[in-house]
């Protein structure tokens, strides 16, 4: 917090001097700043995990390094009363680990290899999310499939594998609009 | 017991569709003309066909209909960033900011840039690095590319989420317990506006992992 006061007073400080040093100028733009409206890391995160519009909205206004102390609790409380049994999940994640994960929105990217939401292979766990990742199917078996996944089979997968328009292999990959 | 179980699953899966609903009408409800371009529906970061590239993707202003999708704008006062943090702190070290200009109707880019603002308020940084003129809806894609490779398309695409929310529907007014197989893609034949950045991943200053979150921010 304190690092933070401090970055800022630098940050004001750079922008005072790089204010003052167009103070020769005739016509000085005065700087357009823009104010956060949205956010998202991983899909669905924000509308499943919180209750009621005034959190939803503060989590879309909540720095990424703050989601934690801010709503990791909530998130874990939320978890359970989504899966009153849920134990472990197939990741080995307790209460605290998934609900600790998600409360931080952020996506990994892999720089150097595979990019994956899950592709099955545990090591290349949310190194990324390509357009093809069934996400839903993925959040759906960590909440509800217990520690082999096989628990609540009903509601595991939405059994919508696939986008209804092949992706391009070539930029910009997205299918053309219907 | 089992009973019991089997009700909170449903209760569960109940609170699931509500906030798929909630997610599902803000689109809906999002008129599909100009200006309401803040709403952001995906985030998507992968390997390029260029294994040497890193692809970033947002999608805004979701569930647009076929015949909506021509009159949907993006906003000059809203600006699309991709944050990447660069040592776990979930602080963004690297910026890439994307800021539609009405006047000429191109998607300009700006970074990957260090901020000197960082969190909830931004201003432009650095100078644009890649531009391309919006696609117009049913023109073939069009791309540009900068001086340090970066590749930027801005315009409407099919929506490449996919999921059943018509039966989530169905479960949360107790219509049915599970889900149908196979399921129905509620969002086929939808689209959506697609920011699509492409970045040498030499840009992006990274050890082997980044964190990335995307923001839309207003005009103040």
């Amino acid at each position: 917090m304190k690092t933070a006061i401090k970055l800022i007073a630098i940050v004001l400080g750079s922008t005072l001097i790089a204010a003052s040093c167009k103070k020769g100028d005739d016509t000085p733009a005065p700087t357009v700043y823009y104010q956060q409206q949205d956010q998202m890391g991983r899909p669905a995160v924000n509308t499943v995990f919180n209750v009621g519009n005034s959190d939803k909205d503060a989590f879309n206004v909540t720095t990424p390094a703050n989601m934690n102390a801010a709503f990791q609790a909530k998130f874990q409380a939320r978890l359970l009363a989504l899966n009153a049994g849920y134990t472990t999940n197939a990741l080995g994640q307790t209460p605290a680990q998934l609900s600790g994960l998600l409360a931080t929105d952020v996506l990994g990217a892999s720089t150097t290899g595979v990019t994956t939401f899950f592709d099955g292979n545990p090591a290349n766990t949310l190194s990324g999310r390509t357009l093809a990742d069934d996400v839903i199917d993925v959040e759906l078996l960590l909440i509800f499939g217990g520690p082999t996944g096989a628990s609540n089979p009903g509601l595991t997968k939405d059994n919508v594998n696939a986008n209804d328009k092949p992706f391009s292999a070539t930029f910009p990959y997205l299918a053309a609009p219907f | 017991m089992k009973r019991n179980k089997i009700m909170l699953s449903i209760l569960a899966v109940a609170t699931l569709i509500t906030g798929g609903l909630i997610y599902a009408a803000d689109h809906i409800d999002a008129p599909a003309v100009t200006g309401q371009s803040s709403d952001i529906t995906d985030l998507y970061v992968f390997r390029a066909q260029d294994p040497n590239n890193l692809v970033f993707v947002a999608n805004t202003q979701g569930l647009l209909a076929p015949g909506a999708t021509a009159a949907a704008k993006f906003d000059a006062n809203t600006i699309i960033e991709f944050n990447i943090d660069n040592n776990a702190d979930n602080i963004e070290d690297l910026v890439i900011q994307c800021k539609y200009d009405a006047a000429s109707n191109m998607m300009q880019v700006y970074g990957p840039i260090l901020p000197s603002e960082k969190g909830l308020r931004s201003k432009l940084e650095g100078s644009v690095t890649a531009s391309a003129m919006v696609t117009p809806y049913g023109s073939a894609a069009i791309t540009g590319t900068g001086s340090t490779g970066i590749k930027v398309f801005a315009g409407p695409r099919d929506d490449p989420f996919f999921f059943d929310l018509t039966q989530y529907q169905k479960i949360l007014g107790g219509m049915a317990t599970g889900f149908n197989n196979p399921g129905t893609d509620t969002f086929a034949g939808s689209n959506v506006l697609s920011l699509v950045v492409e970045v040498p991943k030499t840009l992006l200053n990274s050890s082997g992992s980044i964190s990335v979150w995307v923001e839309t921010k207003k005009k103040i």
